[in-house]
């Protein structure tokens, strides 16, 4: 099963976990499945019209799926994904 | 220009000089760069200490701040002597006293688009070590149209962010964020929280990638993203890309000049608009009192977290952490006088924004937060 890494922001969104195991064979159905499990997330990392919001990023195996193939980049059974926020604190 | 070293400095930079890499040309090199650095908190404080003790020959330290007890939790170049001081000098009589062969330059005014051009005209780097989204773009932008590297550390809780910006060399941070989170969207370490030896490692990150530019060794972090989990102890870079739509470095750039930062990023929208943001939502905290003690049978709403109330709280107040609020409606009484309540005000209102959203009308947000309570109604209380 695909594994998304969260970013400490989002945890509380899905119960403290630092990873989730989601079904999918695309990047977007990874994140549909991840926001049916948990679905206070939606919100947080979509638009209404469906596309991942400007200051959220998902990397599979270290690319961006923006320089790939967006929410239609091929997923693995192994793959492990990160989601990126934009954090400013210093 | 280079300039030679004094026995002294010989002495002292002796452990680089051993290091083929920096050597003695290095050094020199070092005396003769210069670094400007956005913020002297937790981010600026290793940033500043590393790169006075490396020997880089000019500092410029910008910030309007004055050092606060809350800040030596992790801003470790200020010491409680320095409490109520201008953080700017502070960081000066500390990096002076570390090392007496290097300048430092301060500016102790807000790094804005009216000024930030001129002062950072002078440096070599730019090290952004700010602590919100409008100096981050602004940042940004300024590295893009006057060709400097933008070294970027970022931290939340436990994690921190890591790169360097060099749009001449790869992509910016507009290339990675677009566009900045809706204010409030993202809580700032005031209202979060930050562990606070992340700044340490991210800050002591951010000082070495900008030594080695300008030793001008090794491989920077241009186009990568560093990301970094201290709960996890988890390290990974991620790949950038120069995106080609990007608004100040791609393939046809709008922005050409600096902008209004506070206006892109929405704050002089939340600060003014007549929504949940006007203060015409606000109560103050001696309003407040008054109301209660005329038992106007109010509904105080607590939006912190539970384990903040062992801190400070209010007995009549009722707990429904923010992040619960929007699913537990049902438990307010629309026909009372709602009043929310947090740390300091910021929480408060975007519980605010649920609830007008929800269609609550007689809500308010305490301005200032329990803290504003604790320092003008109730000294028993702690300020935290």
């Amino acid at each position: 099963m695909p594994v998304i890494r969260m970013p400490n922001p989002l945890r509380p969104y899905v119960g403290g976990l630092a990873e989730v195991p989601v079904s999918g064979k695309t990047a977007g159905e990874a994140m549909e499945d991840l926001t049916v499990q948990f679905p206070e997330l939606r919100q947080h990392l979509f638009k209404q019209d469906g596309s991942l919001r400007a200051f959220v990023n998902l990397f599979v195996e270290g690319r961006n799926i923006r320089d790939l193939e967006g929410l239609e980049t091929p997923l693995e059974t192994d793959t492990v994904f990160s989601l990126v926020p934009a954090i400013a604190g210093g | 220009m280079v300039q030679e070293l004094t026995r002294q400095e010989l002495l002292r930079y002796s452990r680089h000089l051993l290091i083929p890499e920096i050597g003695l040309e290095g050094q020199r090199r070092l005396k003769t760069a210069s670094a400007l650095v956005i913020g002297t908190g937790g981010l600026g404080s290793p940033v500043l200490l590393y790169l006075a003790a490396a020997g880089v020959g000019h500092l410029g330290v910008v910030d309007h701040d004055v050092v606060e007890e809350s800040n030596l939790q992790r801003q470790v170049i200020h010491g409680s002597a320095a409490l109520g001081n201008k953080k700017v000098n502070s960081a000066r009589a500390r990096l002076e006293d570390l090392n007496p062969h290097i300048q430092v330059e301060t500016y102790p005014e807000p790094f804005t688009a009216a000024n930030a051009i001129e002062i950072a005209q002078p440096y070599d780097v730019i090290i952004d070590c700010s602590d919100n989204f409008p100096t981050r773009y602004l940042t940004n932008d300024l590295c893009v149209l006057t060709h400097k590297p933008n070294i970027y550390g970022a931290v939340f809780r436990f994690d921190g962010q890591a790169s360097v910006f060099d749009a001449r060399l790869g992509p910016c941070y507009r290339c990675l964020f677009p566009e900045p989170p809706p204010p409030g969207s993202v809580p700032t370490c005031n209202d979060a929280g930050v562990m606070g030896i992340l700044p340490g490692t991210i800050g002591t990150i951010q000082a070495t990638e900008a030594l080695k530019i300008l030793l001008g060794i090794g491989t920077s972090l241009t186009g990568k993203l560093l990301l970094y989990n201290a709960l996890d102890m988890s390290f990974e870079q991620v790949i950038l890309k120069k995106n080609p739509a990007c608004k100040v470095c791609g393939d046809s750039p709008e922005i050409r000049a600096l902008i209004d930062y506070d206006d892109f990023c929405g704050v002089s929208a939340i600060n003014h608009a007549d929504g949940p943001g006007d203060p015409a939502w606000d109560i103050t905290v001696s309003q407040l009192a008054a109301q209660i003690k005329q038992d106007k049978n109010i509904l105080l709403i607590d939006v912190r977290e539970a384990h903040e109330l062992s801190i400070s709280h209010l007995d009549q107040a009722k707990n429904i952490p923010l992040g619960e609020l929007a699913g537990r409606l049902d438990e307010l009484d629309g026909s009372r006088e709602i009043v929310l309540i947090c740390r300091s005000g910021t929480r408060s209102r975007r519980g605010l924004e649920v609830l007008v959203g929800a269609g609550f009308t007689r809500v308010r947000n305490l301005q200032g937060g329990i803290n504003a309570w604790a320092r003008e109604i109730d000294p028993d209380l702690s300020v935290y």
